[in-house]
C-alpha cells in the first residue's frame, strides 16, 4: 500500500498524531498579539529565528493609531529578535508575498496564523493555518503537533469555457463539497484542468480550499512550478509525490466544459449558483484584489474588460494588486492606466477591505461584488450587508453594467 | 455539571467573536461579554461558570482567530460538544483549554438546558438518563488541556527541557 501526499509529508498514516517541526512560521498584524503569548511561555528568544516570516498586510498602511501602534511594537521586537524574514506595509498579502520571496517550495512544511495558508499546497507544500497560541508555541518549542489528516482527491477535467476561470471551478466544487465537505481533510487536486492551469490559478484552488474545511491542499509540482521557483527558491527542495494506490477517503471527478461562471450569494461559501440567477441585482461596491484573485492574470482580464469603459455612477470599483510585484508590473503593462480611467480606486497592496478592517468597509444594506474567499456575516464591515463572490472577470464586467451580470454577455 | 446551550450547524468565528472586535479588544474579560453576540443574544448573560454548549456539525468554521475559543472559556463553559469542529478551533479550543468533543450522537439527542456531566480522562458524557462514551484525548492532547491552556503546557516544557 502507498501512501498519500500527507502521509509522506508527516511520515504517519492517517488518524494518527504525529510532532514535526515545520520550515516556516508565518505570522501578520497578530504577530502583536502573538508576541504578549510567547512572552507567558517565559522564553526570551525564538527558538530559531532563520524561520520565522513576517509581514504586515491586514492593516497596512494603519488607518487607525492602535494599528500604527502594533506595527511599531512588531517591527521593535523583530529587531530584538534578530528576525531578517520581515516585510513590512506595502510588500503585499502575505500568501503572495512568501510566493515571490521563494518560501513556498514543494516538500516544504508552512503553518500560519491565517486561515488560508492552505495556498502554498499549490508548490506542493504542505501549509496549513494555525491559532496565535500555536504560533508562539512553535516560536518557543520549534516543534508542532499533527492529527495525519485523510486524503481526499479531486480531479478536474476539461477546458475552460470562456469567460470561466478558475475561480468559478473553486466555488462550484465548494458548492457541491459544502463548507464541511473537506473537514480536516487533505486535498489533493489533480487532471488535466490542473494540469493547465497557471500557477495564479492553482493558487485560486488552494486558497479556497480553506472554505471546504481542508486542513490543507495539494497540487503535484511540475515544469511550470519548477519554472516558477526559478531565481526564487530559498533552498534547495524535494518534489513530494503523492501514491496512486495509497488509501483515499474520497475520489470525486469533476467535468467542466459545460461549467457557466459561479457566484456565492450570502452569507456562506457554498452558496453557489451560476452568475445568471442574480443577474440584475444592484450593487454599491467592486472589489478586485485579495489573497484569492489579485494576481496579474486576475488584473489582466479586469484591464481587457475596463479598457476604454466606465464603472457605473453607482458603484465604487476597489483594485489592489496582491503585491508590490504585481503592482509594478500592472503598471509597467498599461493596467494601472485603464483602472484609472475607468473610474476605479487603485489602493495599496494589502488585504484591503476583505476582512472588514479598513480600505472600503460596507455601509448597513449594502452590497458587494467581491473576488475575495469569504462572504460571512459582517465580515467587510456592517452586519447589515451582503458580500457575493465572483471571479474577476465578472466583478469587472459587472461594475460596468451596475449590477451583476453573467461576464459571457461582454466577453 | 452544566446546563447546555444548544446550537444548530456551521457556527462560525464570526458569530462567535464578530470580526470588528478583533484588532479592537484585548482583555479575555471583556471578549467574554461580546461571546456569540450575533447568534445568541442572551448568551452572554445567561451563561454560567460550568456550562455546555452543544452543537450540529462544523462548529467553528472559518476564521483562524483565537477570541473565538477564547471569549467562550472566559464566560464559563467547560466544554463544547458537537457533530464535527472547524480544525483550526479544533485546535484553538485544546489549546486554552476547552475540551472538544466529537460525538454525533451526543450532540444529537442532548436538549437545550439538559444537565449534563462530561468525564475527559474516562472519556464519558452522562445526562440524567444517558450515558454516551468516547476514546480519550491522545496524552498530547490531554497534557495540554491538563495544563490549562498550550502557553501553560510550554511553559512547563521549557523547564523541564532546560533541565534535561
Amino acid at each position: 500500500m502507498g501512501k498519500t501526499f500527507v502521509e509522506k509529508m508527516l511520515a504517519g498514516k492517517a488518524g494518527e498524531i504525529v510532532t514535526t517541526s515545520p520550515d516556516w512560521i508565518l505570522s501578520h498584524d497578530n504577530t502583536s498579539a502573538i508576541i504578549k503569548k510567547f512572552e507567558r511561555t517565559g522564553a526570551k528568544k525564538v527558538a530559531n529565528r532563520e524561520k520565522c516570516v513576517i509581514v504586515l498586510d491586514h492593516t497596512a498602511p494603519a488607518s487607525l493609531e492602535k494599528y500604527a501602534d502594533n506595527h511599531k511594537k512588531i517591527r521593535e521586537w523583530i529587531q530584538n529578535q534578530g528576525i531578517k524574514n520581515f516585510f513590512d506595509v506595502g510588500r503585499g498579502i502575505c500568501h503572495q508575498v512568501l510566493t515571490e520571496e521563494g518560501f513556498a517550495l514543494p516538500g516544504s512544511i508552512i503553518v500560519g496564523a491565517d486561515s488560508h495558508t492552505t495556498t502554498y499546497g499549490a508548490f506542493g507544500a504542505f501549509s496549513c493555518g494555525i491559532g496565535r497560541s500555536e504560533v508562539a508555541a512553535v516560536w518557543a518549542l520549534d516543534e508542532i503537533w499533527f492529527r495525519v489528516p485523510e486524503t481526499i482527491r479531486i480531479k478536474i477535467n476539461g477546458k475552460l469555457p470562456e469567460g470561466v476561470f478558475a475561480k468559478d471551478v473553486v466555488l462550484y466544487i465548494t458548492g457541491k463539497l459544502g463548507t464541511d465537505g473537506a473537514l480536516y481533510k487533505s486535498i489533493e487536486f489533480s487532471g488535466e484542468t490542473v494540469d493547465k492551469f497557471s500557477i495564479s490559478s492553482r493558487m485560486v484552488l488552494t486558497n479556497v480550499a480553506a472554505e471546504m474545511g481542508a486542513k490543507n491542499a495539494w497540487i503535484e509540482a511540475d515544469d511550470k512550478t519548477l519554472y516558477y521557483l526559478e531565481g526564487r527558491a530559498r533552498n534547495e527542495f524535494e518534489v513530494i509525490t503523492s501514491d496512486r494506490d495509497a488509501d483515499v477517503e474520497k475520489e470525486f471527478e469533476f467535468d467542466i466544459r459545460t461549467l457557466v461562471p459561479q457566484i456565492a450569494a450570502p452569507h456562506e461559501v457554498d452558496n453557489v449558483h451560476p452568475v445568471e440567477e442574480y443577474k440584475g441585482i444592484k450593487f454599491q461596491e467592486g472589489f478586485i484584489g485579495t489573497c484569492t484573485n489579485g494576481r496579474l492574470e486576475d488584473l489582466e482580464v479586469a484591464a481587457e474588460i475596463l479598457k476604454g469603459k466606465k464603472v457605473h455612477p453607482g458603484v465604487r470599483l476597489i483594485i489592489i494588486p496582491a503585491s508590490r510585484e504585481i503592482y509594478t508590473e500592472t503598471a509597467k503593462r498599461g493596467y494601472l492606466e485603464i483602472f484609472s480611467e475607468a473610474g476605479a480606486l487603485i489602493q495599496s497592496p494589502g488585504c484591503g477591505p476583505c476582512l472588514g478592517a479598513h480600505q472600503g468597509v460596507l455601509a448597513p444594506g449594502e452590497k458587494a461584488l467581491s473576488t475575495a474567499n469569504r462572504n460571512f456575516k459582517g465580515r467587510m464591515g456592517s452586519r447589515e450587508a451582503e458580500i457575493y463572490l465572483a471571479s474577476p472577470a465578472t466583478v469587472a464586467v459587472s461594475c460596468i453594467r451596475g449590477e451583476i451580470v453573467d461576464p459571457r454577455e461582454e466577453v | 455539571m452544566g446546563k447546555v446551550f444548544k446550537y444548530g450547524d456551521n457556527v462560525n468565528t464570526d458569530v462567535i467573536f464578530p470580526g470588528k472586535y478583533t484588532y479592537s479588544i484585548d482583555e479575555p474579560e471583556e471578549m467574554a461579554k461580546h461571546a456569540m453576540e450575533d447568534l445568541d443574544s442572551d448568551f452572554a448573560r445567561s451563561v454560567e461558570e460550568g456550562d455546555i454548549i452543544v452543537a450540529g456539525l462544523n462548529f467553528g468554521m472559518g476564521s483562524s482567530r483565537e477570541q473565538a475559543a477564547i471569549c467562550l472559556v472566559y464566560s464559563g463553559i467547560k466544554a463544547i460538544i458537537a457533530q464535527s469542529f472547524a480544525r483550526i478551533f479544533f485546535r484553538n479550543a485544546i489549546n486554552n483549554g476547552l475540551p472538544a468533543i466529537i460525538h454525533s450522537q451526543a450532540a444529537n439527542e442532548i436538549s437545550d438546558g439538559d444537565e449534563v456531566y462530561v468525564d475527559l480522562k474516562k472519556g464519558f458524557i452522562k445526562t440524567k438518563n444517558k450515558k454516551f462514551t468516547f476514546s480519550p484525548y491522545p496524552d498530547r492532547l490531554l497534557d495540554i488541556l491538563n495544563s490549562g491552556n498550550l502557553i501553560n503546557w510550554v511553559k512547563k516544557e521549557l523547564i523541564q527541557r532546560n533541565l534535561d
